[in-house]
């Protein structure tokens, strides 16, 4: 148990998984368990996110990109030739994987605002080869309808059958990288995140574990696409563009960097967001507009929250909403001696 | 092969005036990025809600002279990019560069949000007192408002290198640029004259909002033109301006040549793919660009 090493982290974690294993699906009417599942696949991606930007300090605004090839990969051994989702979803990760790879060489050379740069490249290049690649992308329409997955030859068709799968699927990926990032590799990171040179020369290979970093958050990135294509039933590359890179790169932000529980917290925030704005200007601000002008300006008031929010957090409170969890659990650890 | 020779001489200058117009866009970049160090993600937005503000004062609802719309739209982007230097950049001076970066990327959602809410998401368009017939130079065939985006840029390139060179702001502005602190040192208000590259930036994102508004028409697909700075900068040098100048035609040039004998072989799109492929391969060979600073870190 050297993951959880306190007794009340033990019995938190075992009731975070009765809650959603058991409480949530109880509970919950099938359209609040999309919206969970959409938060499991999101909670995957901010991690791997979170791997390269918060542990290896590499910045990435082509996130999504690499989410679109672990989608057509997936999608393509699936339809092509039949394989079940056990191949498929690992599969899409590793070419994902080795597309980040690629990406990431040039991150030996170039840091900073260059690297991120270079990623943005990564992002609109990925995107365009795909889209022009009839034998990826499945022909005009640049998608590929997929069945959902099979698992021990039954059909996960219910919402909540895919709820299961998905919550799997991000408490493997939450696990992972708990380990991760206390073993030799996620130390590495962390050292090389916080000075490169210096991590240079205490023995750590820079360009190995770059590399890796790339490596790991792409696989989490082609996972994600993988399950964004099970979860929709369809891939399409208009589901991986420059907006969701960002969307991704506020959850860490948002919910703190370096911070497995930050990417969890930022994963709920950014999905849960929009839908949360549209219930309150549906009942709150259809008592002031008229319907079709509340239909248009919530996706503008989605945008302007979001920024506001980023740039909000950025200034007031770097770490993200993990600071704020870890300042309330410390009030209370020592509640009621404030000191 | 004669008549492909003409198309070519055709769309290199076509690509010349549309990449001088791209060179207005990145001047705003290059300008924050050498005082600052901030790197500005929301230049093409800046340039939309200055489109927007002007084609909106213009337009039916409000009936400004042009004159005066355009005037009010320069009003506003320096006092908007004043109270945005002030509120957003100042406390985030000395954090790491994904901040800045996430921050004018948030800027950006906020614009984007705010430009169409504000004065409504139809598409308009802003009329210049210019004849839209086409001009012909020699083997050369250009649309009015290209020749004066075209014009427009080289002059304010001129205008900021003549402020950079021979005014005592602009060495101060360049002191600023080469050590914060030791600026400071010297006496120079460090503050002030990133206020000063901000509103510098304003300025030209609002001749770019007018120019491009104009060639183009407004509305939030506007801000895609800030999506062209980067390879434009990367080319030409982060911090260099006439960098800028030649990146900007490298660039322009660039995509019309693809558009033209490119595109009808794999279905369209590379007008907007070659720019990034060619930054790909300067990033390989020369990161800090044709004319920028060695400034890049080995490890």
């Amino acid at each position: 148990m050297g993951l959880y090493p306190l007794p009340i982290s033990r019995f938190s974690a075992f009731a975070l998984l009765v809650l959603f294993f058991i409480a949530a699906p109880l509970v919950m009417s099938e359209y609040y368990l999309t919206l969970l599942s959409l938060v499991a696949i999101a909670t995957v991606g901010a991690l791997g996110l979170n791997i390269l930007l918060g542990y290896a300090g590499q910045l990435s605004i082509g996130h999504a990109a690499f989410m679109s090839v672990g989608a057509y990969t997936a999608a393509n051994l699936a339809t092509k030739f039949d394989l079940p989702f056990l191949i498929t979803l690992p599969a899409g990760g590793l070419m994902a994987a080795a597309i980040g790879i690629i990406v990431g060489v040039p991150s030996l050379r170039i840091k900073g605002v260059y690297l991120a740069i270079a990623t943005l490249a990564a992002q609109f290049i990925i995107e365009w080869i795909i889209n022009h690649s009839p034998s990826i992308s499945g022909g005009a329409q640049a998608s590929i309808e997929v069945a959902r997955p099979t698992l021990l030859g039954e059909r996960l068709d219910s919402p909540t059958e895919l709820y299961y799968f998905l919550l799997i699927v991000a408490v493997v990926a939450v696990i992972a990288t708990q380990n991760l990032v206390r073993s030799r590799v996620g130390r590495a990171f962390v050292a090389i995140r916080d000075q490169d040179i210096a991590a240079e020369i205490i023995g750590i290979s820079v360009f190995k574990y770059k590399l890796y970093a790339f490596a790991i958050s792409s696989f989490y990135a082609g996972v994600t696409g993988v399950l964004y294509t099970y979860y929709l039933g369809i891939a399409s590359y208009e589901q991986f563009q420059l907006g969701v890179s960002i969307d991704y790169l506020a959850m860490v932000i948002i919910g703190g960097l370096g911070s497995v529980l930050g990417s969890v917290f930022g994963a709920f925030f950014i999905s849960l967001l929009p839908i949360a704005i549209r219930l309150v200007m549906e009942n709150v601000g259809s008592l002031f507009v008229e319907p079709d002008v509340l239909a248009q300006s919530i996706s503008q008031l989605r945008q302007i929250l979001f920024g506001v929010l980023i740039i909000f957090f950025l200034i007031v409170e770097p770490d993200g909403l993990n600071r704020l969890w870890i300042n309330v659990r410390n009030y209370f650890r020592v509640w009621p001696f404030s000191h | 092969m004669s008549g492909n020779m003409a198309f070519a001489i055709e769309l290199f200058g076509q690509g010349v005036a549309n990449g001088l117009m791209y060179s207005l866009v990145a001047l705003g970049f290059v300008l924050i990025y050498k005082a600052t160090d901030a790197i500005n993600f929301a230049q093409g937005e800046f340039v939309m809600i200055a489109g927007i503000v002007i084609s909106a004062l213009a337009s039916a609802a409000y009936e400004f002279p042009l004159w005066l719309a355009l005037f009010a739209g320069l009003i506003f982007m320096i006092v908007f990019n004043i109270a945005l230097e002030r509120v957003v950049l100042r406390p985030l001076i000395g954090r790491p560069i994904v901040a800045i970066i996430m921050a004018t990327i948030g800027l950006a959602f906020i614009l984007r949000g705010i430009g169409p809410m504000v004065f409504g998401a139809a598409p308009r368009g802003i009329t210049l007192p210019i004849e839209d017939y086409p001009v012909i130079i020699g083997p050369f065939f250009f649309t009015p408002i290209q020749l004066l985006g075209a014009g427009t840029s080289i002059l304010f390139l001129l205008i900021f290198g003549w402020f950079f060179l021979k005014t005592r702001k602009g060495v101060a502005m360049r002191a600023v640029a080469d050590s914060h602190q030791v600026s400071g040192a010297m006496g120079i208000n460090v503050e002030r004259y990133f206020a000063l590259a901000w509103v510098m930036a304003g300025i030209v994102a609002m001749l770019g909002g007018v120019l491009w508004g104009s060639a183009s028409g407004v509305d939030t697909q506007l801000a895609l033109v800030g999506l062209k700075v980067f390879p434009v900068v990367i080319l030409g040098g982060l911090d260099s301006i006439i960098g800028v100048v030649i990146g900007g035609i490298i660039i322009g040039v660039a995509e019309a040549l693809a558009a033209g004998f490119i595109d009808p072989y794999v279905g369209g799109g590379t007008k907007d793919f070659t720019p990034y492929v060619l930054m790909i391969i300067m990033l390989m060979i020369r990161p800090y660009g044709l004319l920028g600073r060695k400034l890049i870190e080995r490890i």
